[in-house]
């Protein structure tokens, strides 16, 4: 029945057994990814509707926005997935060196990508693209309309960029427990449950990308 | 006549038909909440425990009678769904013919202005057996135009007209309320809906109204804000000629057709490069923040009053087609 | 049955485990938990309840002569806010749900145990938000906050409500997310989804409401502020926007929400009616279902706030649709309470007649959304105090009446201790009546047109209104006395047996309090549901040959 609770390495004192409590966890984490997808959810919806109503406008707002920027990031968190699967897969085997390698080169990428956004934010202060805060626009399309597309565009991306701050944090953590040796193969669920927060931030971008971006990129600048 | 306990007079035609519904749910919320607290007083009584450690035996399941308990409640909901809905739909399409009345709310106060110029503030009066529609907007939040004794209401939203109608059935004053919370002052935006006898209604009317009827107005306002210049009479002006527009289905720029209803006119002054008629450019200016909601109920009164006038003829889209 | 009953209370219970502050504000234990929540939860009853004494004070005259109108104002925002926000959302799930899921399916805690007393203190740094906005001036919205009057012309505290409800939505989301991993994969073995209590099938259909719910909330709100601050125009006309779409986004989430309201407040009355009549609840399967259904239609009807707002007629007959067919699962679950009192065994006691009272008061509450949702009256009654009726009909006549019944029904179990059994049947009769007095009136002042939210009204609805305001105070008197003798009798009360009442269900196969880890051993359940088993094994009957 339950497994001893002082041999059985990892095991919380309220689950029965590592296998329960393993359960429990990525249980627990795919509920919070739902409830992620309800929230940026709404967004979306706003995006739809706006898009609809304004679509010129949107098309003229989004070609000002830099697509090989925007594709270079999103490539950027596509690697990262795969050095976070990578990082699980060590944790499973239990190759702690590799399991901290591929969580630096994770976090790294991830940092990159927000060094990326942080210049693209830089460059549309200096542009007065920044709804309600002096926001100025002379180029194609309403004024008004474009403002709704940054603001969606900033509302998104900041939202999203705020995720991915949290998730080097949770890497940051989970990289301490690896150099702790905290990790085996009978125990590394947070390894794993970590694993599907990041790759739901990256899904989440792989949407934000062609909605934002490649709406209005065969238009002229 | 009240046929139903605590209700405002019926003075309507859509009050009676309100009241029957109302009455019928009643009627069943009071015979459902009586057999059901009756049966339950029973069982209560009758099955009260006699000794501490006595088990009742298990009762078996009964998909019969739940399938009852289903259906029948869904069966019942569905008519009252369809009686309802059916009300609603009368109420909120409004018919072709009606006395216009147009109405501008801000907090807190209710704006009426008549075809004819009348204009009146939180009382509005109106004939008896004649239908009146309404078509609201507001200059600020959201309120609600609400008339108990007619079992009406419809909130006003800025930026768009909303169209309520009805038919008053009764002569006398009736309550009128603002029924969406919009402020300080919300429960003190009421006032009185005055539905006349036929003589009275039209002694009322010729008690003259000062700076003549809205659509008068509106033209005024036409030339005022040089609207004349790019909307000339016979189609050479940089904008489309307005004679015949009103209410008529009209060709965008992007190829699909609208009609040339109160909320696309508002909107084509408000917001004009929103939607361009197709063959012209869209250099209108906007007039947003330069008319107020009663001046562009004056406009469109003005452009209403233009549509039967012979326009010149239309011009037709680049594609050959022509509705 | 072969689990372990603690014959005698042990000597180390939860409560007396550890002492000092730091073991109950740095507690893991879902019980402990469960008490901290009880103490927010009843002083943001308590605040809501001295609004709602403002409110019915004022409409006592016809004219506005207590208070100004901008008081009024922020007096029933605040009501509507401290009460949906901070207390009938949280209080049967953080307070009973957190105390008994575990201990009802077996488990020593909740799956995650940090993140259960996280939610608490969430809970509490949104409150602290909302306490200050209401202490430097409140807000006057409405506790709907409707654009653009919340984003542009009030000059309230819009933002710090905002972000006090934002901050509170995640506690409301992780207490479900606990909730629903708990009862995937913490069950005693043998415990089945089908012989679970019907306590938990509510809780979880409600969680799943929390989990889905609650982040649409969340982001309308953020939406709100960035328009309040930024002006960018999402809900702005002027700027191109579109003042219902808020109504769209916030009705979405609070739609849904009052069947958070009201789920766990089920699952209460069927234990309730289960454990006082000894008999498994009429068609269990239907009723579990039925909870589920209520989880899934509930959000598909939002529009039905939306009927008089300028939504399309077509919409609007989809809503009311779809409005009737959620009525139907509820109707099920009266039905089968009715039909379980058939040949049953019922004790009196205070929790069967708070079940009573609820399913009174709830057949009223919910033939009343009949009304609500016939379009051709809601286009009378809307917005007016018809609608409140109804609603308060349901949240107090239905909620509030749960969490009483439950608070009554478990008392034994999480102090240890009985109340005074007189006081407590004398407080719910004058709950009852105080609460029919402050109700009804409301229902007719509706129809005959007074409007909501209105600080002053027409001569004609004064009668009515003051009766309604003595209803008001009769009903708080009846909420004052169960603080006194439940006060009373965790010092004084006699003390309580494992299973004072002859129930049936693992909670009550442990002491009363329970120790720390609920159970020595995990039990092995190989019962059905209530299945209390009869002296002699005689033969099941059916009642439609009867």
């Amino acid at each position: 029945m339950a497994e001893s609770h002082s041999t059985t390495y990892g095991l919380a004192h309220h689950f029965d057994d590592i296998e329960q409590q393993r359960e429990a966890g990525t249980l627990g984490m795919w509920a919070f990814l739902i409830t992620e997808i309800l929230f940026f959810g709404g967004m979306f919806l706003a995006y739809i509707l706006y898009r609809a109503k304004f679509g010129d406008a949107f098309a003229a707002a989004s070609a000002h926005l830099d697509w090989r920027l925007g594709g270079a990031n999103t490539a950027v968190l596509i690697i990262s997935s795969l050095t976070m699967a990578l990082a699980v897969y060590y944790a499973q085997v239990g190759d702690r060196k590799k399991l901290m390698l591929f969580l630096v080169l994770t976090m790294i990428l991830g940092a990159t990508f927000l060094g990326v956004k942080a210049y693209e934010y830089y460059h549309k202060y200096l542009d007065h693209l920044i709804p309600g805060f002096g926001f100025q626009w002379s180029g194609h399309g309403a004024p008004k309309q474009v403002e709704m597309f940054y603001f969606i565009y900033f509302a998104m991306t900041g939202i999203h960029a705020l995720h991915m701050i949290v998730g080097l944090g949770i890497m940051t953590v989970i990289l301490i427990m690896a150099k702790r040796g905290r990790f085996t193969p009978g125990y590394h669920s947070p390894v794993e449950i970590s694993g599907l927060y990041w790759h739901f931030v990256d899904i989440v971008w792989i949407f934000l990308f062609p909605l934002l971006y490649l709406l209005g990129a065969h238009l002229h600048q | 006549m009240q046929t139903v306990p605590f209700s405002p007079e019926q003075a309507s035609s859509f009050a009676r038909d309100v009241d029957a519904l109302y009455g019928f749910l009643w009627a069943l919320t009071i015979a459902i909440g009586t057999l059901l607290s009756l049966l339950i007083l029973y069982f209560a009584v009758k099955y009260r425990r006699r000794s501490e450690d006595e088990i009742p035996r298990p009762v078996r399941a009964s998909h019969r009678l739940e399938a009852i308990w289903v259906g029948v409640p869904f069966f019942v909901a569905m008519g009252i769904f369809v009686w309802g809905a059916g009300l609603y739909y009368r109420m909120y399409r409004p018919p072709e013919e009606a006395i216009d009345i147009y109405v501008v709310a801000k907090q807190w106060m209710w704006k009426f202005q008549h075809l004819d110029g009348h204009r009146e503030i939180n009382e509005l009066h109106v004939p008896v057996g004649r239908k009146v529609k309404l078509t609201m907007t507001t200059e600020d939040v959201i309120h609600s135009l609400f008339v108990p004794a007619f079992r009406v209401k419809l909130d006003v939203v800025p930026g768009k007209y909303s169209t309520i109608w009805f038919e008053p059935t009764k002569a006398g004053r009736y309550h009128l309320f603002c029924a969406e919370y919009c402020g300080t002052s919300h429960s003190g935006m009421i006032g009185w809906i005055d539905v006349m006898e036929a003589p009275e209604y039209q002694a009322w009317l010729s008690g003259g109204a000062a700076g003549g009827s809205l659509a008068a107005t509106g033209g005024k306002l036409f030339e005022q804000l040089a609207c004349n210049t790019c909307h000339k009479s016979d189609g050479t002006g940089r904008g489309p000629a307005l004679e015949g527009v009103y209410g008529k289905p009209v060709q965008l720029a992007g190829g699909q057709m609208i009609d040339a209803d109160e909320t696309y006119l508002r909107e084509s002054i408000t917001n004009p490069k929103a939607k361009v008629v197709a063959g012209y450019e869209a250099i209108m200016p906007t007039f947003q923040g330069q008319v107020s909601e009663e001046q562009l109920l004056q406009l469109l009164a003005y452009i209403r009053s233009l549509a039967n006038a012979q326009g010149p003829a239309r011009q037709t889209s680049t594609s050959g087609v022509q509705k | 049955m072969n689990i372990e009953v603690q014959k005698q209370p042990p000597r180390t219970n939860y409560l007396n485990a550890t002492y000092g502050i730091k073991s109950w504000l740095l507690t893991k234990d879902h019980k402990r938990i469960a008490l901290l929540y009880l103490a927010s939860v009843t002083f943001f009853f308590a605040l809501g309840g001295l609004f709602a004494v403002g409110i019915r004070l004022e409409l006592l005259t016809p004219q506005g002569d207590m208070m100004q109108a901008e008081t009024y104002n922020r007096v029933f925002t605040m009501h509507g806010v401290a009460m949906v926000f901070f207390f009938l959302i949280p209080a049967i799930p953080a307070t009973l749900g957190n105390f008994l899921v575990p201990l009802m399916i077996g488990a020593k805690d909740l799956a995650f145990p940090k993140l259960n007393l996280l939610s608490w203190y969430i809970y509490n740094v949104g409150a602290l938000f909302t306490l200050i906005a209401i202490v430097t001036g409140g807000v006057d919205t409405g506790w709907t906050f409707y654009t653009p009057y919340s984003t542009t012309y009030s000059n309230g505290n819009v933002l710090l409500t905002g972000v006090g409800i934002f901050i509170t939505g995640f506690s409301s989301i992780l207490t479900g997310l606990n909730f629903i991993v708990t009862i995937h994969t913490m069950r005693a073995p043998g415990l089945t989804w089908f012989r679970l209590p019907l306590f938990i099938w509510s809780n979880y259909a409600a969680s799943l409401i929390m989990i889905l719910g609650t982040p649409v909330i969340a982001i309308t709100v953020l939406l709100l502020a960035a328009e309040r601050i930024a002006h960018v125009g999402i809900f702005d006309p002027a700027l191109g926007g579109d003042p219902v779409l808020f109504q769209h986004l916030f009705w979405f989430y609070s739609h849904p929400a009052v069947y958070i309201m009201v789920l766990p407040a089920m699952g209460v009355i069927s234990e309730l009616i289960a454990n006082m009549t000894r008999k498994n609840i009429f068609g269990y399967r239907f009723v579990a279902f039925s909870s589920m259904a209520i989880a899934v239609f509930g959000f598909l009807v939002w529009g039905h706030h939306l009927f008089v707002s300028t939504q399309s007629v077509y919409a609007g007959l989809v809503f009311s649709f779809l409005s009737y067919a959620v009525a139907v699962p509820s109707a099920v679950k009266v039905f089968n309470w009715t039909a379980t009192l058939y040949k049953s065994s019922i004790s009196y006691n205070t929790p069967i007649l708070y079940g009573f009272g609820f399913i009174g008061f709830f057949i009223i509450g919910g033939m009343t959304g009949l009304f609500l949702a016939a379009l051709g009256v809601d286009v009378h009654v809307h917005d007016t105090y018809f609608v409140v009726a109804h609603f308060h009909y349901i949240m107090v006549g239905g909620t509030i009446m749960g969490y009483l019944g439950g608070l009554h029904y478990w008392w034994p179990k999480i102090t240890g201790r009985m109340y005074s059994e007189g006081w407590a049947r004398f407080a719910a009769l004058v709950i009852f009546v105080g609460f029919n007095l402050t109700f009804f009136p409301q229902f007719l002042m509706g129809y005959m047109g007074m409007p909501r939210r209105y600080y002053a009204y027409p001569e004609e609805f004064q009668v009515l209104n003051v009766m309604s305001s003595a209803g008001a105070s009769i009903l708080g008197v009846g909420y004052l006395i169960p603080l006194v003798y439940f006060a009373w009798s965790m010092r004084y009360g006699p003390r309580a047996t494992e299973n004072p009442w002859g129930a049936f269900g693992l909670e009550w196969r442990t002491s009363s309090p329970p120790p720390t880890e609920n159970f020595l051993e995990t039990p092995k359940v190989t019962w059905e549901a209530y299945e209390f088993r009869p002296r002699e094994e005689a033969e099941v009957i059916d009642i439609t040959r009867h």
